[in-house]
């Protein structure tokens, strides 16, 4: 019973993480259309960023958020600019002609990371990143506590802006029916640079608060791509809610899988889950709450 | 498509592809290539295999698999396995890691068939991740990552050179053959518009089968003969989403999808690209240049998807204009 | 003798009642008009007929063979061609490759499958665009390439959606005329859906009204103008048949 309790703990707060790399991803899917498969790189270029301010600089992690999360905001919307959206109006014989770009600007990110900085494995020591509170039998891992309540923070600043400003109702607008907001006077372009921009922030943001729990490599990227849309299809394609819902779940099946099963198969329990919903089950846990 | 009409009425192998072949053939007894470049060449063969394979399903049928890998690896456990627990020459996966491949194909076919453009690609790149997985940790069925190992017939290239090189022939050629038939109008019809497809009476879900198994099988053939080759195989390396998923889709797209010969210029792209690099331009460039050879691989693919959306078989008249043009104005000046 | 037979035929789109009971009967060789305003279920009853969707209720008889739950591949084969009113082009593939992919229904060779397309682009007077890419075609082009690749299949009944949908007067002329040789010349029976009643109303042999999914009226051209719900459904209770058709 212990070990249940404390596989479901550690499964919700890892799962508060992947739900807002999953809304990342299930905003770009649902005003793109497409699936991102850059999303885990973008998330390991913002660990990168900030690990060079702590190693360099000395900046902690937390603090580090401030700056990466600005700065791969401002790369999303490049990438988007440049080189996703020129492709809208080009015919290719693969309508997927997109989700190929983002392959190739995931291996360049990797590629130019892997440049600078080698393959090397890197992590980063604080004085929290051992550090455990305990609440009866459970133990908490401090650092996973804060990133929880941060990813929570996070993801009710983007439920206020995505209901309350117009801008949100834009790209909700857009993520819902695409043709209808563009007649109503949306300017797709610039809501799509947008949504990429705050998708690749929200993935940053979590980067960073993986730093002081995860080691650091620059082929780390797919694997958090993978959950990505995971989370994205388990949660239903364009729901927030979903979203937080398909990432909780995640976490919490990976962690069981992992403590119950084998370790190896952490990974794999999210893909079967995915199948299954793609399959048999399509339109995800949206479908339930009708969000 | 503006290829087709040419060849249309003419043989299966045309004269210019004749004189391409007889190049392949005479190539290496008038170079004396090292064996490193030798490797390369024999790799080659194998991602025009893979390459052409993928495109048959993707590029011509519209079904674009993000999980190519878990044909080529299944293609090389069959032999892998067979060698491993009956101590049986890893060759007979040549003749059976195809079929094997074929038979995973159908089965993963009736559940990802369902699914429709990105469902599908993420559908094909789940499978494979799963079997990656899978075949990494039952190590009393695979050793998991410990992988297999296997002394190699020959410790020459050239053998292998020349399989490489009749395999890859034969995975072009089966493609272009089909496209010709009834069966390469189908695929075409399916891609363009599965539903008027049905409306013309077409069997989607056949044509569908039809398709993956002509590009299973010479996915798997390809991973068999790799097994065979390096004589060493484990999960992360044949099932790998990235170095071999995702890399033969791009050699489909900077060759030309929906194009016969398209992948496999795609694969001699690829690969000098990459060893130019990592020869820091044949060793006229500082070192450190041979550790971009993979970005610098990335960056081409980006240039492609950019400015060369049917690849360079496919936008050949566009580079061409571009490159004429280019001439015309150095004679102006 | 009856070709085509819908039983009570009903589709619900959730609790939307897109086809409500309807029934009729064709006979082989007929042209019959099928009309209502927009939304009253045409497209809907096509699309029933040829199982792009599934009937919730009734029955489709082809021939005497109960059809009603057979695939559309299948029911394509059986000799049932169809247009869509949104045009399908195989849009990278030339006119004649379109065609193609459409005669190899009926025919295993290619030279055979060559040939069915070179006839039925003739006969669509498609000849000056055969080699041209179907998705550049204008759209009275696209219109034609539709007929065409549904003749190749070698249909004994086809189902023709809004083929004169947005053509110019001279278009028209053309349009109509291939309608009535694909009865005349190739003896083909038609369904035909058409918002032009000037097309409706001259190729027709009887004309089937439907308004909300539900019949209104079934009869000879000139008997279901005058027809006072037809003419309500269409245009209000003030006006009459006779100016729309002249307009």
């Amino acid at each position: 019973m212990e070990l249940f309790l404390q596989t479901l703990v550690a499964g919700t707060l890892i799962g508060g993480l992947y739900a807002i790399i999953g809304i990342g991803m299930t905003l770009i899917m649902g005003v793109m259309g497409i699936i991102n498969l850059a999303h885990g790189q973008i998330l390991m270029v913002a660990m990168y960023i900030t690990w060079v301010l702590w190693q360099y600089l000395g900046i902690d992690p937390y603090i580090g958020i401030i700056v990466a999360v600005p700065v791969v905001f401002y790369l999303g919307e490049g990438i988007t600019k440049y080189l996703l959206h020129p492709l809208m109006e080009k015919d290719s014989i693969i309508p997927e002609n997109q989700v190929l770009m983002t392959v190739g600007i995931g291996m360049v990110l990797v590629e130019l990371v892997r440049s600078i900085f080698s393959s090397d494995y890197r992590s980063v020591q604080t004085s929290y990143t051992e550090s455990i509170w305990r609440i009866g039998h459970i133990s908490l891992s401090v650092p996973m506590v804060i990133a929880f309540v941060v990813a929570l923070l996070l993801t009710l600043g983007l439920f206020l802006l995505l209901i309350r400003t117009d801008l949100g109702r834009s790209i909700r607008a857009t993520a819902q029916d695409k043709d209808a907001a563009i007649l109503m006077g949306v300017s797709a372009e610039k809501i799509t640079i947008l949504t990429f921009g705050i998708g690749s922030a929200l993935t940053a943001a979590a980067g960073s608060l993986f730093l002081p729990i995860y080691y650091l490599y620059p082929d780390l990227g797919p694997i958090f791509t993978v959950k990505a849309f995971v989370i994205t299809i388990l949660g239903g394609l364009g729901s927030t809610v979903g979203a937080i819902a398909g990432g909780l779940v995640l976490g919490i099946a990976e962690t069981f899988g992992a403590t119950y099963i084998s370790m190896g198969y952490r990974d794999a329990v999210g893909l079967v889950i995915f199948l299954l919903v793609l399959i048999f089950f399509p339109g995800g846990l949206k479908r339930l709450t009708k969000i | 498509m503006m290829a087709k009409k040419s060849t249309k009425d003419t043989a299966l192998v045309s004269k210019k592809e004749w004189m391409i072949i007889l190049g392949l053939v005479v190539l290496p007894f008038v170079f004396n290539f090292s064996t490193y470049v030798q490797g390369l060449l024999v790799i080659m063969m194998i991602w025009v295999m893979l390459g052409t394979s993928w495109n048959l399903l993707a590029g011509y049928t519209g079904l674009v698999s993000f999980g190519h890998a878990a044909y080529f690896g299944i293609g090389a456990y069959t032999g892998g396995l067979l060698f491993f627990h009956f101590h049986i020459s890893p060759w007979w996966g040549l003749l059976l890691g195809g079929p094997a491949a074929v038979i995973l194909g159908y089965l993963l076919g009736i559940m990802v068939f369902r699914l429709r453009g990105p469902y599908f690609a993420l559908g094909t790149l789940a499978s494979a991740e799963i079997l990656r997985i899978v075949f990494g940790e039952e190590e009393w069925l695979t050793n998991g990552h410990n992988g297999i190992l296997y002394i190699t017939t020959w410790t020459t290239k050239y053998p292998y050179y020349f399989i490489g090189l009749v395999l890859a022939l034969g995975s072009i050629f089966t493609v272009k053959a089909v496209m010709r038939a009834k069966a390469g109008y189908y695929f075409l019809s399916i891609r363009e518009d599965e539903d008027a497809a049905q409306a013309l009476g077409i069997d989607t879900m056949k044509y569908k089968n039809i398709s993956t198994v002509l590009s299973t099988f010479w996915a798997g053939t390809a991973g068999a003969f790799y097994m065979i080759y390096m004589g060493f195989i484990d999960p992360e390396v044949v099932f790998a989403l990235h170095n071999i998923s995702i890399i033969t889709i791009l050699v489909g797209i900077i060759g030309g999808v929906g194009t016969i010969w398209g992948p496999a210029l795609g694969a001699a792209v690829m690969v000098f690209v990459q060893e130019f690099f990592r020869s820091a331009f044949f060793g006229l460039a500082p070192s450190w240049v041979s550790r971009l050879h993979a970005l610098a691989f990335g960056l081409l693919v980006i240039f492609v998807i950019l400015y060369l959306a049917g690849g360079i078989v496919g936008d050949w008249d566009i580079i061409r204009k571009a490159l004429r043009f280019k001439r015309k104005t150095e004679i102006a000046e | 003798m009856s070709i085509l037979k819908v039983e009570n035929l009903v589709k619900n789109f959730g609790g939307l009642m897109a086809v409500d009971h309807i029934s009729f009967d064709i006979n082989e060789g007929e042209i019959f008009g099928l009309i209502g305003p927009n939304g009253s279920g045409k497209t809907t009853t096509f699309n029933l007929i040829n199982h792009y969707y599934p009937v919730s209720g009734g029955k489709i008889y082809f021939k005497g063979q109960d059809i009603t739950d057979k695939k559309t591949f299948e029911i394509a084969r059986l000799g049932i061609g169809r247009t869509f009113q949104v045009v399908k082009p195989l849009r990278r593939l030339t006119v004649e490759d379109n065609v193609m992919a459409a005669a190899f229904a009926r025919e295993q060779s290619f030279a055979g499958a060559r040939a069915v397309a070179k006839e039925m682009i003739s006969f669509c007077r498609l000849d000056k665009w055969s080699e041209a890419i179907a998705g550049g075609l204008p759209i009275a082009g696209r219109k034609r390439l539709e007929i065409a690749r549904a003749l190749a299949t070698r249909p004994s009944l086809l189902l023709l959606d809004e083929t004169a949908a947005g053509l110019n007067p001279s278009e028209l002329d053309e349009a109509i005329e291939i309608i009535i040789n694909i009865r005349g010349k190739l003896g083909i029976t038609i369904i035909i859906v058409e918002h032009i009643m000037k097309v409706i109303m001259s190729i027709s042999d009887r004309i089937h009204a439907i308004a909300h999914g539900a019949t209104i009226a079934e009869g000879k051209p000139e008997e279901v103008a005058k027809n006072p719900t037809v003419i309500e459904a269409y245009l209000g209770s003030d006006y009459n048949v006779e100016n729309y058709l002249n307009a």
